[in-house]
């Protein structure tokens, strides 16, 4: 590593006396010339693309650090499983066959009520949706930048994850993909400053952009005019206008709605369904085409 | 057993590994400012060990993969890396006469230096932070440096890596 070293050398390699009273401007042009690099380089990997195709490789290098670090976890996981006392397991039984039964009768309904929609939709000679297909993943692990809201999930290429898809828990909607290697893949959640989702009110399709704010438990609708019809406790689900979330998923419950008439929109906040902080098994959507029946 | 540059590379990288595993462990949201940046701690413990066989193109490596490690721009740990470097290059004689306690003073002082960079990046990028809470890091680093100094003292000392 000596060839570029900051500090003098002597010519044999070993450490010279540090003169006192010369600076060694050498070293001072050289840390002054990275800095200039550095600085150029943020800035070209912020507004070009040029250099995500070296981004690519390498995030298959960090995958192995979160896996090492979600060991422990696995580990408390592996002994709550092992050492569970067999009441437990059995009143869990319980409460999973009665959730079951509950969920069956309302997938029931469900049933009819799909095959009228699919058939009013039809009078109306619009399109129909398909069922969207969907992967179970898991998350192992979180990005350590306390401004950034991203998680790695135990999915990849391999098993068909492309950039842009979707991801839910069992309660809404949680985020999309923004990196993919082979055996897991990086993504943003609704939460970060730098997301945003169009959303419909589910009450009367009243259309919103929600942002996300860095906080894990509000986000805020954009461009709200203080006439609009939305209520406290209105829930948001997406409105697939942005051609890249698939429609009808809830996203949010509107939490608090300040309308001041001095300022041209009304500020939204609202909370998020999905658990962002807490879902450890999260689904992958696989693109849901509208086609026509 | 091994020649010193050898054993300095082999101690030198086995810390940085163990810091970046450090950096990524999942904390609780609540605690996400607390995390000290252990492989800047790292890195400014073996600059002032062994200042000569600092290397301007490896922090820029190490600069690089962080920067994947953590998705931030390119550059950003860079950056911040040979900001510090050079600040201890500058001054790692005074330093190395520090008791540890002033140490840590100073560890802040570095530490800071990079979160300005850091947190200024991040900004552009379009997530700005506001308030002080991004010098929370800096002060948990300060607080965590004296383990980290005694710990790896003693590693120094036995394998005699100075330079």
């Amino acid at each position: 590593m000596g060839a570029t070293a900051l500090a003098p050398l002597s010519s044999t390699g070993e450490l010279a006396i540090k003169p006192l009273f010369t600076k060694g401007s050498a070293s001072s042009l050289r840390a002054l010339l990275a800095i200039v690099v550095m600085i150029g380089l943020i800035f070209i990997s912020l507004y070009t693309d040029w250099l995500k195709p070296i981004r690519q490789p390498l995030n298959a290098l960090v995958v192995p650090f979160y896996e090492v670090t979600d060991v422990p976890r696995r580990l408390g996981d592996w002994w709550r499983d092992t050492f569970v006392s067999r009441s437990d397991l059995q009143a869990e039984n319980e409460a999973l066959r009665t959730e079951l039964l509950i969920h069956q009768r309302k997938l029931q309904q469900m049933a009819a009520l799909a095959a009228e929609n699919v058939r009013l939709r039809q009078l109306m000679n619009a399109t129909g949706m398909l069922q969207d297909k969907v992967l179970v993943a898991e998350l192992f692990g979180v990005s350590p930048n306390p401004l950034s809201h991203t998680v790695w999930i135990n999915r990849g290429s391999n098993e068909g994850v492309y950039k842009g898809q979707p991801l839910l828990d069992a309660f809404g909607l949680m985020g999309q993909v923004i990196e993919v290697t082979e055996q897991a893949s990086q993504v943003l959640l609704i939460s970060d400053p730098t997301h945003a989702l169009p959303v419909q009110v589910n009450r009367n399709g009243v259309r919103a952009i929600a942002e996300g704010t860095g906080d894990l438990n509000r986000l805020r609708l954009r461009h709200v005019s203080n006439t609009t019809d939305i209520r406290e406790g209105d829930l948001l689900v997406s409105s697939g206008l942005g051609g890249r979330f698939p429609v009808g998923y809830p996203v949010a419950e509107v939490d608090t709605i300040l309308r001041d008439p001095g300022q041209p929109f009304a500020t939204v906040i609202v909370r998020p369904m999905a658990r962002l902080d807490r879902s450890r098994h999260v689904l992958l959507v696989f693109d849901s085409r509208e086609v026509t029946p | 057993m091994f020649s010193q540059r050898t054993t300095y590379l082999l101690l030198f990288s086995l810390t940085l590994v163990l810091a970046m595993l450090l950096s990524v462990y999942p904390l609780p949201l609540a605690l996400r400012w607390w995390r000290p940046e252990f492989v800047l701690m790292m890195v400014i413990y073996w600059i002032y060990t062994a200042p000569v066989r600092t290397s301007l193109l490896g922090l820029c490596v190490l600069g690089f993969f962080l920067d994947v490690l953590e998705g931030v721009p390119f550059g950003q740990h860079g950056l911040s890396l040979i900001i510090i470097a050079y600040v201890c290059i500058l001054s790692y004689q005074r330093v190395r006469n520090y008791s540890v306690g002033q140490q840590s003073c100073w560890v802040f002082v570095l530490i800071g230096i990079s979160q300005l960079t850091d947190n200024w990046v991040q900004a552009i990028s379009g997530r700005p932070v506001s308030g002080l809470e991004f010098l929370l890091p800096a002060f948990a680093s300060a607080c965590f440096w004296p383990v980290c100094y005694l710990g790896l003292e003693r590693f120094g000392r036995r394998y005699r890596i100075a330079g």
